[in-house]
């Protein structure tokens, strides 16, 4: 396996995310049925705790992750010329980089020990 | 002699006769590419939501407004097809319902079941 996400690594971990994702809503939404949020206080003391914090991050960086081996799936089959093909690749790694960094940002400044 | 096979080409899609599987899995590319342009969106509300109460109040007054509605409509669907499919798909590969017949019929379900969803959410919304 290569460094960069391809074949069996990014295969693996696409359908990892998605499971995660998956568990991550349906245990969110059921949370959230069982104790409705009024407000903004109740919504942000959703993810306070660093147990919750942290499993929201890491809902993020899934989704990012999985995010990105999709949209990389999308370029190699429909952008036939290689550099066009780099650039909105790396374009993509870029931004979706930028967005782990600002939800980090976000979350960490919520939580609290 | 080996001769090149002239095969039909056609990139007029209205003259693809996709199959209901195939349908199902172009749906779950265009409603990922869909959830991918909204991903920049979904974080920066989410920063306003947990910021304080002046932009949580403020986010939630948007949520009425045209743009919102419009984008929380077609994010119904995306959602929703991209879920089931992507629960089709995981299940195809460790065998379940990967036999032809299963897979058309969970195919139809899917799709159908993905339009419902826009359906009951657009009704919820607009009406």
């Amino acid at each position: 396996m290569s460094w960069r996400a391809q074949g069996m690594r990014a295969w693996l971990l696409q359908r990892l995310t998605a499971v995660y994702l998956l568990w991550y809503g349906i245990f969110f939404g059921f949370y959230i049925s069982q104790s409705p949020v009024h407000g903004f206080e109740s919504w942000r003391a959703l993810f306070i705790h660093p147990v919750s914090n942290i499993a929201t991050a890491v809902f993020f960086y899934s989704l990012l992750y999985h995010a990105w081996v999709g949209i990389r799936d999308i370029l190699i089959d429909y952008v036939p010329l290689a550099y066009l093909r780099f650039f909105l690749w790396i374009a993509m790694t870029f931004g979706l980089s930028i967005l782990a960094v600002w939800v980090s940002m976000i979350l960490f400044s919520v939580v609290s020990l | 002699m080996i001769t090149k096979q002239k095969r039909p080409k056609f990139l007029n899609l209205m003259r693809i006769h996709l199959p209901v599987t195939g349908l199902n899995s172009f749906a779950h590319r265009i409603s990922g590419a869909l959830l991918f342009l909204a991903i920049p969106i979904f974080i920066y509300d989410f920063n306003l939501s947990i910021k304080d109460v002046a932009s949580f109040n403020s986010l939630l007054a948007d949520f009425n407004s045209l743009p919102y509605k419009l984008l929380f409509t077609v994010l119904a669907w995306a959602i929703g097809h991209h879920l089931l499919a992507g629960i089709r798909f995981l299940l195809h590969e460790i065998e379940i319902g990967a036999s032809l017949k299963a897979s058309i019929i969970i195919s139809w379900a899917v799709n159908i079941s993905g339009v419902i969803i826009f359906l009951l959410v657009a009704g919820r919304i607009w009406l």
